[in-house]
């Protein structure tokens, strides 16, 4: 036992000394946090304040228009000839041109610019003469904005599971995500490890070393020994992926000063509360109202998620992920370190590779395109039965719900395929470690499983 | 007493017989020669004995016991095929190694540092072993091989890739390790090195052990009562007791070999020169383990 521990000890401590460990350990957490500010930063430089000078012969916008954040308004008087001249000394964005009209025929509204206008400062420019159109037409006909909103109805659907005894929220897109984020992350860790601790044993053997450790520990403890130390590896490069990511994204978002946690919706709310600030006109109590409801909505989003997440049984999630994770890394590692010892060199492992990858990337596709519409349905059912299939279709159906003889029964499938393959890869492994040169085909591979060491 | 007894072990792959019924003994305290030929037997012989591999039949007894994994700690195996971990340091190597043969991480230390000062490769500790030539590297898997003082140690080719320099230093190395009390176990095609470090050997061919013992008796067994003789003078025997296997003569001078029959003894024949001719030396000639090698597989060969 103390052997396997030095083994594990080195597998561990040499990968986790590796520059590309600490590179790839380090750098992801920055990329993460880095794709997740640089898109609001993008639109942070570009969104300077727009100034618009404002040529109203109507005077129906007089004092109407308010300036925003980043968006202010010059009124100019004259003639149109006189206001483009002034508008084209200046650095201002854009001219707008309200012609003599009324408010029932609002006709020939020009934008003058320098460069296109561009669709965005259209838009919001449109926006805000619309609204304060409808405003007047409202004043005109007797209604206020105010009656306008109270009457405005805003439905959202609450999805409620019956199954299981109690009554749970369940909102499909959170659910989904937290299955398909597991089973995600399952699939590339048996894959990432899974092809190291080939390349391990493949080192071995190619460095000759494996008859001098065969020597002092038997093939299963040194295979064994591997497969834990990597996993040990892939848990600690996960580790510090979460810890790095939450950190850096702290850091980023308080450099920065986006608010981290729940960052779009206490933005967006930010941004009404900032709008609100602005508001001093008479209609100031209309156009609160109108911000509260809207508020209101956000509020209403976000307790959604959050209650979703609540519903979600996160320690049964957790639990079931830890153990596909593990259950499923140590299926195929096996398997991955028999593949090794059966070869001498690395491009003679794809024929081998082929039944492995098979498995595990029907499963991926299969999670997406089938499992996750029908959770309950019969492909989703076996293909999270079968042990091969299960680690990552079952991750998928985990939050879904289901039903307890199923987990059990696909968890000690599991644990039994796990055993299985272990056998059958050490068996390939204490024969095709001391074995050189000497191209392996199936045949060959079958007979090894009954040969004496 | 024999610290190896090796009783009838047999060992079959798929398609031949690696070992057949193969029994000898290796006294404690020596130098054991593992001779044969290419694929004759030895390395199958040497991870039974390492415990790479099981014997299909027979038995391997390690200091009077059944061979058993606790005995790796008494073993130290150099294979021919060398090799380390390339991107480890040589000192964490070292320490790996070692305590992997059950040596708390403190008495590997202190082993380390007894050994690289022996072998003057302190300065090699930080490195890793890629950066290493490949003689340095050698020297490092001896000093892997003893670090944990076995009593028993294998050595399979151990001077290949060695330069002149520190082969010898592998040689007293080697000696010093008898001297110690350890055996050594010393599989090798170079028979000059065998006569030289030797005490016994074993020698195994198509599976089969062909001759075992202490090399003087192996020696004894193999030689011919022939004498080597150079002297001056017109040598002609007609003694019917001696029998001259070849001669020749160069400028009055002449070497002959010649064989004693009917029970003579090499002083009869001494006596029946002096008469005749002026003796300059008289050598018995002794077969080399190299002749009794080539003999004795040749022989095999044509059975």
């Amino acid at each position: 036992m103390s052997k396997i521990w030095l083994i594990i000890q080195r597998e561990y401590l040499t990968r986790v000394r590796k520059k590309s460990f600490i590179i790839m350990t380090l750098l992801t957490p920055l990329l993460l946090a880095a794709f997740m500010v640089l898109p609001g930063l993008l639109i942070t430089m570009s969104g300077e304040t727009e100034t618009v000078m404002v040529l109203d012969e109507s005077s129906l916008f007089e004092g109407k228009l308010k300036d925003e954040k980043d968006l202010k308004f010059i009124p100019l008087s004259g003639s149109l000839e006189l206001a483009k001249t002034v508008y084209q000394e200046t650095d201002n964005t854009a001219l707008l041109y309200i012609p003599k009209m009324s408010i029932d025929d609002p006709k020939g509204i020009t934008v003058y610019g320098k460069k296109n206008t561009s669709l965005q400062t259209q838009v919001r420019l449109e926006n805000v003469l619309e609204k304060e159109i409808e405003n007047q037409r409202f004043l005109a006909s007797g209604l206020d904005r105010a009656t306008l909103d109270k009457i405005e109805a805003e439905v959202s659907l609450n999805t409620i599971n019956l199954s299981d005894g109690g009554e749970k929220d369940n909102n499909a897109i959170v659910t989904s995500i937290a299955g398909v984020a597991g089973a995600v992350i399952i699939y590339f860790f048996i894959f990432l490890y899974g092809v190291q601790i080939m390349r391990g044993v493949i080192e071995e053997k190619t460095s000759r070393i494996v008859e001098v450790m065969i020597s002092s520990v038997k093939p299963f403890q040194l295979m064994m020994g591997k497969i834990i130390g990597i996993a040990a590896v892939g848990l600690t490069q996960f580790l510090l992926w979460i810890v790095l990511s939450f950190i850096a994204v702290t850091a980023v978002s308080a450099a920065f000063g986006i608010d981290a946690a729940p960052s779009p919706a206490a933005q967006f709310a930010a941004g009404q509360a900032a709008a609100q600030g602005g508001q001093v006109t008479e209609e100031e109590e209309s156009a609160t109202v109108a911000n509260a409801a809207a508020e209101n909505e956000v509020a209403n989003t976000i307790t959604d998620v959050k209650q979703s997440f609540a519903n979600l049984n996160i320690a049964l999630i957790f639990g079931c992920f830890l153990f596909y994770f593990l259950g499923g890394y140590l299926l195929y590692g096996s398997l991955f370190g028999a593949i090794g010892a059966a070869v001498d060199n690395e491009t003679d492992t794809q024929q081998f590779m082929m039944p492995i990858t098979i498995p595990l990337i029907i499963s991926f596709i299969m999670s997406y395109s089938v499992v996750l519409k029908n959770p309950d349905g019969p492909v989703a059912f076996w293909m999270s039965i079968i042990p091969f299939t299960s680690p990552i279709v079952m991750m998928v159906r985990v939050p879904f719900g289901v039903p307890a003889w199923e987990l059990l029964l696909s968890m000690g499938l599991l644990v039994a395929g796990f055993v299985f393959t272990t056998w059958i890869a050490s068996r390939i492994y204490r024969v095709g470690i001391l074995m050189y040169g000497k191209k392996i085909n199936y045949k060959e591979l079958s007979k090894w499983l009954f040969y004496r060491v | 007493m024999s610290i190896l007894k090796i009783d009838g072990v047999t060992k079959t792959y798929a398609n031949h017989t690696a070992l057949d019924n193969v029994s000898f003994e290796i006294p404690k305290g020596c130098i054991f020669g593992l001779l044969g030929p290419n694929g004759a037997g030895k390395t199958s012989l040497i991870r039974i004995i390492t415990q790479i591999t099981g014997a299909d039949s027979g038995h391997i007894y390690f200091k009077g016991e059944r061979l058993k994994p606790a005995h790796t700690k008494d073993i130290g195996y150099l294979p021919e095929e060398r090799g380390l971990y390339k991107k480890m340091k040589v000192g964490e190597q070292l320490l790996y190694l070692t305590q992997l043969k059950g040596l708390s991480k403190e008495d590997a230390k202190a082993r380390i540092k007894t050994w690289v000062d022996r072998f003057e490769i302190r300065d090699w500790l930080g490195k890793n072993i890629e950066d290493l030539s490949k003689g340095m590297q050698q020297k490092v898997q001896f000093v892997a091989t003893v670090l944990h003082e076995p009593a028993l140690i294998i050595l399979d080719e151990p001077f290949s890739g060695f330069d002149p320099i520190n082969a010898n230093l592998i040689k007293d190395e080697i000696l010093r390790l008898r001297d110690n009390g350890a055996t050594i176990i010393f599989s090798t095609h170079r028979m000059e090195s065998v006569e030289e470090l030797c005490d016994n050997i074993a020698l195994i061919n198509r599976a089969q052990k062909v001759l075992d013992g202490p090399v003087k008796e192996v020696k004894d067994a193999y030689k011919t009562d022939t004498y080597q003789v150079i002297g001056n003078g017109k040598l002609l025997i007609t003694s019917p007791d001696f029998h001259v296997v070849e001669q020749h003569d160069n400028h009055g001078i002449f070497r002959a070999h010649i064989r004693l029959l009917n029970n003579t003894s090499p002083n009869d024949l001494l006596r029946y020169l002096i008469q005749r001719v002026e003796v300059h030396s008289f050598v018995e000639l002794v077969p080399s383990i190299n002749d009794i090698f080539i003999q004795k597989v040749t022989e095999k060969h044509h059975v």
